[in-house]
């Protein structure tokens, strides 16, 4: 697991105006492009939880990881190992329909997809369709040859598989929490 | 009770026991130096030619003191002005905390007059930093950022309030420091890090496991860093060195963490280290490095870095761990609290032909006596006869920064302030006045070269108003002399851009601001010129002539294996 790969990170954060830019910055400052990035609050409204996926090899992730940690707003820092995380997301894509035998075309293809139609107008279909990138590039690619208008990804987000959370207290996570002991 | 935003600002920073400010006002910060009338003999200010010059001195007098240090600074160019000093205090681990105010909301964000998004420009240089919007939020944020300012490992944080939170009023409780922690935001911050009030112990299954490391080693080698002088181990270090019968080396951070007059000690580690530091730091079984995080400069090349010994870090940032160096093994916590469990563990061990091996390498270098100019070595050797032996040292940046950390014996954490992460030249004079004003009872001598003393002499001016007797020694080779040793050494000796053959007279200019001067260019006349300057006790300026080509040695280049030296 020594080479460059997609990496997931999963990223427990203040949500707070200004702790995303101190995030994303991080990456660029230390060189890195963001392959994917997705935000939303947890069950806790205090809370993000911020999902980026960057290419890295294991020692450039973890020194991302430790410098992510070391951050005040940032509460937990967790690296999702590809075989143990569940990964999802979501994919709208406007493909020009301008006769009904390629709209019929479009429809099987995300019947077998299991995309839905979202929108509907006389010469578009809009498609909504949530996986992995394969699945998202296998259908992008069948309806290419109709011409896509528009299309867009959420980013990805992920969730380890069973009962692992991103709560649970490591020793590392303990070390880290000593550097924010502020007294 | 209800204040003013710029009050409660002030009443905050009283109960942080705050003395001193160093600053600069301006449009946005009117309030709060308005505010600053009613403080009057509870808290001084002092007033900079420059903010950069109030950001080192503010830097300076938390070195030195162990302290918070405190800035102020208006909202565009005076913050932009501040940048260079927060970026020197953060690669540095320095607490200070910078208080600037930006324009009123309403203009936020229109590009108005003097305003610049300063917590974006910072960030990457704070701790952390915060933009204040209400008069409400002042108390809850000065608390946190003083916390976090001296905690764990220390550095500078950032405060910017909009000016009309200054002069909004809002209800001000007051709270000891003792009632920070169990309130507010720095309150759910300590909770969040499940920590009590009381600081975390290091985990003893490490404490232990190195224990036992250590009673295996042959040839165990310690690095004294920055961390110790940051968490004032000195003594805890000196018993662990002293238990284990270990030779101790020094970074630059790490000058006043370890006696320097200690037979133990091999001198500075690194790009200038002495053969004996670099030698024992190739030949160890084990290198136990302490607040160190392996800069460029000791480490000049991860992969041959101690190849022969198992590597240990004890460090309270747990995020430097592995950054630079790959460890076997590390502890992380305070330096002190780390050393001390480590003694309770160990008993005494003699590692005698270790030492001695180690000691058959030069610790300091030798260089030929009789010149008929002044030599870097006779100047710091006539400053420690003249000057008493807890004299305060501030460096700029380049040789003379070199010169003085290997000549010097630093006894004391916060005898020395150098800009050794970010080497800033201008550090020195801002930071000898920091220091100077939080030690009033110390000798401060500032050390700097004709190129470093140039960028920010306007501090002079500092020095006369407050009278703050600062002695400056300028090591003067007319040129750039680190970048042309480089150009000797590695650019076939084309010193593009690097000479200094122009003005000005430092003594005249020295003269302009109302202090005294003298040039020197003998030993004589250089002690002559000491025991004046002690005996007048304002500021003072010397300008010691010395060599174009004198240079600091020995010396390995960058990402080189750490005992090849390019120079002896």
């Amino acid at each position: 697991m020594d080479r460059t790969m997609r990496r997931s990170l999963s990223v427990l954060v203040d949500n707070e105006a200004g702790v995303l830019s101190q995030v994303s910055r991080l990456f660029s400052r230390k060189g890195y492009n963001i392959e994917s990035l997705a935000v939303g609050t947890t069950d806790d409204p205090k809370i993000s939880r911020i999902t980026i996926e960057v290419l890295a090899d294991d020692k450039q992730i973890n020194l991302l990881s430790n410098q992510l940690r070391k951050l005040l707003p940032v509460h937990s820092v967790k690296l999702l190992a590809p075989e143990h995380a569940i990964r999802r997301e979501l994919i709208l894509i406007k493909v020009n329909v301008p006769t009904s035998e390629i709209g019929n075309r479009v429809i099987q293809i995300a019947n077998i997809f299991r995309a839905s139609i979202i929108d509907v107008s006389p010469t578009t279909l809009t498609l909504a369709m949530i996986g992995e990138e394969s699945k998202a590039s296998a259908i992008e690619n069948l309806v290419k040859e109709f011409g896509i208008l528009e299309l867009v990804r959420t980013g990805m987000i992920a969730l380890e598989r069973g009962t692992d959370t991103i709560y649970e207290d490591t020793k590392e996570k303990g070390e880290f929490n000593y550097g924010k002991n502020v007294l | 009770m209800q204040l003013t935003g710029a009050e409660i600002l002030m009443e905050c920073l009283m109960e942080q026991g705050v003395d001193t400010i160093f600053g600069y006002p301006g449009g946005t910060i009117l309030n709060v130096y308005d505010a600053l009338c009613s403080y009057k003999g509870r808290v001084r200010h002092i007033l900079t030619s420059h903010e950069q010059g109030a950001a080192h001195a503010a830097d300076g007098y938390a070195r030195s003191t162990g302290k918070v240090g405190v800035c102020f600074a208006t909202s565009g160019p005076g913050c932009t002005n501040l940048t260079t000093g927060i970026a020197t205090a953060y690669m540095d681990s320095s607490p200070v905390v910078f208080i600037t105010c930006n324009v009123s909301e309403n203009l936020v964000g229109k590009d108005s007059f003097q305003e610049v998004d300063i917590t974006g420009i910072t960030m990457p240089i704070t701790k952390c930093n915060y933009m204040v919007k209400s008069a409400d939020d002042i108390a809850d944020v000065v608390r946190q950022a003083f916390a976090i300012a001296r905690g764990g490992r220390p550095g500078p944080v950032l405060i910017d309030i909009v000016k009309n939170a200054t002069a909004q009023k809002a209800e001000y409780i007051p709270l000891t420091r003792e009632q920070h922690g169990s309130e507010g935001r720095l309150g759910a911050l300590i909770k969040r890090a499940s920590h009590d009030l009381k600081a975390p112990e290091p985990n003893m299954a490490d404490v232990k496991k190195l224990a036992e490391m250590i009673r295996k080693s042959e040839k165990p080698l310690l690095i004294c860093g920055g961390g110790v002088v940051r968490g004032r181990a000195d003594k805890e270090l000196l018993a662990f060195a002293e238990r284990i019968d270990s030779p101790v080396c020094v970074t630059v951070m790490g000058a006043g963490g370890f006696r320097g007059r200690n037979p133990l000690t091999t001198g500075m580690i690194g790009m200038h280290g002495s053969q004996a530091s670099n030698m024992a730091c190739d030949s160890c079984d084990l290198l136990i490095a302490i607040g160190c995080r392996f800069s460029d400069r000791v480490a000049l090349d991860p992969a041959s870095f101690a190849k022969q010994a198992q590597i240990v870090q004890i460090d309270i940032d747990r995020a430097e761990i592995n950054k630079n160096v790959q460890t076997d093994h590390h502890i992380i916590g305070d330096a002190k609290q780390v050393l001390q469990l480590l003694l309770d563990e160990l008993d005494q061990m003699d590692h005698t032909p270790w030492k001695d091996y180690v000691f058959s390498f030069k610790t300091e270098t030798e260089y030929e006596e009789e010149s008929d100019t002044l030599t870097p070595k006779q100047i710091s050797d006539s400053i420690a006869r003249l000057m008493p032996e807890d004299t305060m040292v501030a460096t700029d940046v380049g040789q003379h920064q070199m010169w003085v950390i290997q000549h010097f014996h630093y006894d004391y954490p916060g005898q020395l302030m150098t800009s050794g992460g970010f080497g800033t030249m201008g550090f020195g004079l801002g930071a000898a006045i920091g220091a100077k004003v939080g030690n009033p009872e110390k000798t401060v001598i500032h050390i700097t070269g004709d190129g470093s003393f140039r960028m920010n002499c306007n501090e002079l001016a500092t020095e006369e108003h407050y009278d703050i007797p600062v002695i400056t020694f300028i090591f003067n080779n007319r040129t750039l002399g680190m970048v042309r040793q480089w150009q000797t050494l590695i650019y076939d000796k084309r010193y593009s851009e690097t000479t200094l053959e122009h003005g000005p007279d430092f003594v005249k200019l020295a003269e302009a601001y109302g202090l005294r001067g003298r040039h020197v260019c003998t030993v004589e006349q250089l002690e002559d010129a000491i025991r004046e300057a002690l005996a007048w006790n304002h500021g003072f300026v010397i300008d010691c002539a010395i060599e174009q080509d004198e240079m600091v040695r020995p010396m390995v280049s960058g990402g080189s294996r750490i005992t090849q030296f390019i120079i002896d």
